[in-house]
């Protein structure tokens, strides 16, 4: 247990320079073994950046960084053993099948061939590929492509799994096929890690999370403390139409705790949605349509950035 | 227990090899054996006629003459068809290495697993080479079997140097040039077609200093039997200086690039 007690991964004032820009200004992180632990953020946040230096395949450029206790600047093959990643943009070979790249993967960690073998198959039925086992990656979907990469990902039985941006660019039935994966990971102690600009994906997975804005932590916290610090219970969105949205501020001020005027709506801030439509139509106010839904991140992002995360 | 993480990674390549085979292996024999008919044999014809050949060649045929030194140009030819643009795109196109970069594989073993992969790559185009020198009886000898080390010893500078290129680009259009402005050069001034010493007196010293005119030599002198063994150290010691420092560079390349 002894490997356990140590947070899985410990960075303080953490900063990553490519020459004059800096993608990453000092962040502090903590990650407990097991956790399941995000980072939220939109394009550019520095999100890669981090799980990069994490990964240990990309070096510091100040402030430390502990992985397992290592230091990844001079442990970092140590460190790479036992972690699983799953890399943003697929790096399977399109011209071996789906087992052998497996085998091949798990035969760079030097295991023996005949376990990576018994690993490749046990790990294709987890991921609902066994059928197409003899298959070449090149035939694959968007999906089945992921769910391989993490499958292959897992090989080295990590400790901790990293995945960069999971489900970017997958449909909504891939992307809920991936989630139920790695909800079992968590369930059987993997520590996740993984970066991602969908709020619905970091409240369906992290225990905690760190929002981030250009190169720094703006937020951290459990999806729910986020929500009740930064936001309201619910939130009543109004449409006007097309334009009219900000003319529509002045009369709206005083209804619930605040208002956030977008483009194409109004959102008013409130505990009680149902009270503060109420509200609405009692000061004659008549809304194309109206919405009363449960706070959410995006509301926590909107509120820390000003912007909105999926633009 | 362990197997040579050099090893590990050759096995990735040897999987692609397996389903491309068939072509590769025909086309290793069939591209020397026609350089070796064609211009062997053809352009023997011509020269062996000719009573100042014999003087310039040392009283053997031009096939016999120039057979042992394809063994070093395949060699080289090799090393920069699978260095190039595959280096590049393990960089760039499919990921390969960046795949290898997050396992416990380091940089110089990334390295290494590359350069095993060519000497394998490399040792079947030599290998073609080898039997067809072995079925003409004027190349018979068992002088072949420390030839092919050589030539594969000459091809592994010519691979780690284009390799340095490859993964210092961003972009491949260079490639082409470096084809047809160092190795098509080299192919042809190396000294595997004619003695180095029948070339202008001023061009002499770029032929020796090149790496394919030792390798070249090399292979020469030991199918023939004409080599002194301080002559083939001495050959060996420059394709040694040619390779240490460019292997070096990868290493450094491969790490900077992988690992940034």
């Amino acid at each position: 247990m002894t490997v356990n007690e140590q947070p899985a991964i410990r960075a303080k004032s953490l900063t990553k320079k490519f020459g004059d820009f800096e993608a990453v200004r000092g962040i502090d992180v903590e990650v407990r073994p097991g956790e399941s632990f995000g980072f939220l953020g939109p394009n550019g946040a520095g999100k890669s950046s981090t799980m990069r230096m994490i990964a240990g395949v990309s070096p510091v450029t100040s402030g430390t960084l502990e992985i397992f206790g290592l230091n990844p600047a001079t442990h970092g093959s140590e460190i790479r053993n036992r972690l699983g990643v799953v890399p943003q943009a697929d790096n399977l070979d399109g011209e071996l099948t789906l087992l052998d790249n497996l085998i091949v993967y798990g035969r760079y960690f030097d295991i023996p061939r005949a376990e990576c073998v018994a690993r490749a198959k046990e790990l294709l039925d987890f991921v609902q590929l066994s059928e197409r086992s003899s298959g070449r990656v090149e035939s694959l979907s968007g999906g089945m492509k992921r769910r391989l990469t993490i499958a292959r990902g897992l090989m080295n039985r990590p400790e901790m799994f990293l995945l960069d941006e999971p489900t970017t660019g997958l449909d909504p039935q891939a992307r809920h096929i991936l989630w139920d994966r790695l909800y079992r990971l968590k369930q059987q102690g993997v520590t996740l890690v993984l970066t991602t600009h969908y709020m619905d994906e970091a409240e369906q997975l992290c225990d905690r999370l760190v929002v981030m804005d250009a190169g720094r932590i703006v937020a951290e916290g459990s999806p729910r403390e986020l929500i009740t610090r930064y936001s309201t219970r619910e939130v009543l969105e109004l449409r006007f139409g097309a334009g009219s949205n900000a003319e529509h501020e002045g009369r709206l001020l005083g209804v619930g705790d605040r208002l956030e005027v977008l483009a194409d709506r109004v959102l008013v801030y409130a505990d009680d949605g149902e009270s503060a439509l109420h509200e609405v139509h009692t000061r004659g106010l008549q809304p194309e349509s109206s919405l009363v839904r449960r706070s959410s991140l995006e509301d926590v992002f909107l509120r820390l950035t000003g912007r909105s995360l999926e633009e | 227990m362990t197997t040579p993480a050099s090893v590990r990674v050759l096995e990735m390549q040897m999987l692609l090899l397996k389903r491309i085979w068939k072509t590769n292996l025909t086309l290793s024999f069939l591209q020397p054996l026609l350089f070796f008919l064609g211009m062997g044999l053809g352009v023997g014809s011509l020269v062996d006629d000719r009573a100042s050949s014999s003087e310039a060649l040392g009283d053997i045929s031009y096939a016999t003459f120039l057979g042992p030194g394809l063994l070093a140009t395949t060699a080289m030819l090799t090393a920069a068809g699978e260095s190039l643009w595959p280096v590049l795109g393990g960089f760039k196109w499919d990921g390969s290495y960046e795949a290898m970069a997050a396992t416990r594989l380091t940089a110089p073993q990334v390295v290494r697993g590359q350069f095993l992969w060519l000497a394998v790559r490399m040792g079947i185009a030599v290998g073609g080479v080898a039997v067809v020198l072995a079925v003409h009886p004027d190349t018979r000898s068992w002088g072949i079997l420390p030839a092919v080390p050589a030539a594969l010893l000459c091809g592994l500078v010519f691979t780690a140097w284009i390799t340095a290129w490859a993964a210092s680009r961003e972009y491949d259009t260079s490639f082409s040039n470096v084809q047809r402005l160092v190795i098509t050069p080299l192919f042809l001034f190396g000294g595997a077609f004619y003695p180095v010493d029948s070339l202008p007196d001023a061009l002499r010293p770029v032929a020796w200093v090149t790496p394919l005119w030792h390798g070249v030599e090399l292979c020469r002198g030991f199918v023939l039997h004409t080599l002194g063994m301080t002559e083939a150290l001495g050959h060996v010691a420059v394709l040694a200086i040619w390779l240490i420092p460019g292997w070096i560079v990868c290493d450094r390349l491969f790490a900077k690039r992988l690992y940034r």
